[in-house]
């Protein structure tokens, strides 16, 4: 991310910290959501 | 014996084919028309186009599996409906004309007692003068259209491994595009390729499309529940795009495509245009042009389909403006209103309109979005229509039971950011009611409990697992049922 062009597409949206980047491919916290997302699917599923 | 003809063994299709036969077998007949040979998961065709899997991976052969359940498996396309019968066939029935080589060009008709249309959509790529393979840009809607995107995407990166620098575009090539959700995993899945290959900074990448921001997905986007606030989809789209680099043009409908560059129409009436080296860009879809004749041999089609060639059903096609739109505007059973033996479900089925709020340009062009009925929707819709139409045989009902709109139908959703196992991410979205409904959640339209969004490896692993779990299911393997849609 760069804010050098000031008013550009890229100067306003939030973009991720480094730590927000490094969980988002840390194995064991991706295994911890892999069962949260499945669970949550699985809910859906169920309400048709 | 009553006899269900089923139009298409696509997700849809083979879906209520595989119901139809668990419910049916032996007690009735059921028949399946298709013009492909192969069967495919669509979904994964982006990862087809980034060489992450080849074709044979995402498709099989259709015949050994319907040989293996005892279902007539016909080769052809359906042309024309005679829901009435006709002068020297009174049942009602269907012509085709066969696609199988050793019949090619032969026509049959198939009388039916029920018949679900299942054709799934044309790729309109005629709607854009030079959209398409035919033409200047490139495709992942079919398998052999991703394998062809992929030699042309390795030519492209080759080059920037000499050292030259390239413009890929990615996104919706006409105004009324759908399925904004298959132009976003590609575009990230080239962008993770990039990376990959050591090249991302030799390409600028450019995302096109008709809807009115990011994050829309012809859905009007959604809006969820993150760090104590409610946030739209398009908060998050733009961090995601802002992250990867990724330059993005909405509220645009693509005029034409030439080579090496195309000209597109923004919602300010305005006309631009965009080189590119490389553009992957969505066809419209339109019906797949199934005509209607009645007893007395007049065209019916206007009566039984929409003018987008999708056929009708039992929604509401008034054509009300946006704010009086309704979630009971959208079908239940399935079935046509003319004739109670036709359905259509998956994309063959017209919806009433939109769910994004439609736009017009300042020339009157319409730009937005079409409404998605893809994947799991349509899988849903399909087991509903083929258990409703299964009772009616069986003398279980009289009318159909099962009701499965979309307005009281959630969907779960992963949209893949980059195809890797240990590095790859997808954003893992749910979604309830897809057709936002503001009577109960006056906020946001939908469930804030059931609406939700976020990206991650475990993203990329629950698509990977999807990937052999449907395609273990469509090859009717023991305990098929058990895997949902």
């Amino acid at each position: 991310m760069s804010t050098r062009d000031p008013y550009e597409q890229s100067y306003y949206p939030p973009v991720p910290t480094r730590l927000v980047r490094w969980m988002r491919t840390n194995w064991l916290w991706q295994f911890v959501r892999f069962l949260i997302l499945n669970a949550k699917m699985l809910r859906m599923v169920r309400k048709h | 014996m009553a006899k269900l003809v089923i139009l298409g063994a696509g997700i849809a299709g083979h879906t209520a084919a595989l119901h139809a036969h668990r419910k049916l077998r032996g007690r009735h007949e059921l028949v399946v028309v298709t013009p492909n040979r192969k069967w495919n998961w669509i979904p994964s065709n982006i990862w087809v186009g980034v060489g992450f899997m080849g074709v044979d991976d995402v498709t099989f052969d259709l015949a050994p599996v319907y040989r293996k359940l005892g279902i007539p498996l016909y080769q052809a396309r359906a042309t024309t409906l005679y829901p009435e019968g006709s002068d020297d066939q009174p049942l009602p029935h269907v012509e085709i004309s066969y696609t199988d080589p050793e019949r090619a060009g032969q026509t049959e008709k198939l009388t039916y007692d029920y018949l679900i249309n299942a054709t799934g959509p044309k790729l309109n790529f005629a709607a854009t003068p030079g959209l398409g393979p035919a033409g200047h840009s490139h495709s992942v809607c079919t398998f052999d259209h991703a394998a062809e995107t992929f030699s042309r995407l390795e030519a492209c990166i080759q080059r920037m491994e000499r050292g030259e620098r390239q413009t890929l575009v990615v996104g919706t090539g006409h105004g009324t595009c759908t399925c904004q959700g298959a132009a976003f995993e590609y575009l990230f899945n080239v962008e993770y390729l990039l990376q990959r290959r050591g090249v991302r900074d030799r390409a600028d990448l450019v995302w096109i499309s008709n809807e009115m921001e990011l994050g829309d997905f012809g859905m009007g986007g959604m809006h969820i529940k993150r760090g104590g606030y409610i946030t739209h989809s398009r908060i998050f789209a733009e961090s995601l795009y802002t992250e990867r680099g990724v330059r993005w043009i909405t509220k645009a409908g693509v005029k034409e495509v030439q080579d090496g560059h195309f000209h597109y129409e923004t919602l300010d009436g305005q006309s631009h245009e965009q080189a590119f080296d490389f553009a992957m860009l969505l066809p419209p879809f339109s019906g797949t042009g199934l005509s209607a004749i009645n007893r007395r041999g007049e065209n019916i089609t206007a009566t039984v389909f929409a003018p987008n060639g999708f056929m009708k059903v039992d929604a509401d096609y008034s054509g009300k403006p946006y704010e009086q739109w309704d979630p009971g505007d959208w079908p239940e059973t399935y079935q046509n209103p003319d004739y109670p033996n036709l359905f259509a479900v998956g994309i063959a089925f017209a919806p009433p309109h939109a769910i994004s709020k439609p736009a017009q340009s300042a020339k009157g062009t319409p730009i937005f979005p079409t409404p998605p009925r893809t994947g799991m929707p349509s899988g849903v819709m399909a087991r509903q229509v083929a258990l409703n139409i299964a009772d009616l045989m069986t003398g279980k009902a009289e009318q159909p039971t099962r009701k499965s709109s979309m307005a009281r139908m959630g969907a779960a959703c992963i949209a893949s950011a980059g195809a890797g196992m240990l590095r790859g991410s997808a954003v893992s979205m749910t979604v309830y009611p897809i057709i936002p409904d503001f009577k109960t959640y006056p906020d946001t339209g939908r469930s804030l409990r059931y609406t939700s969004g976020e990206i991650g490896l475990a993203g990329h692993w629950i698509k990977y697992l999807l990937h052999f779990g449907f395609l273990y299911k469509a090859k009717a393997n023991p305990l098929w049922q058990v895997i949902p849609e």
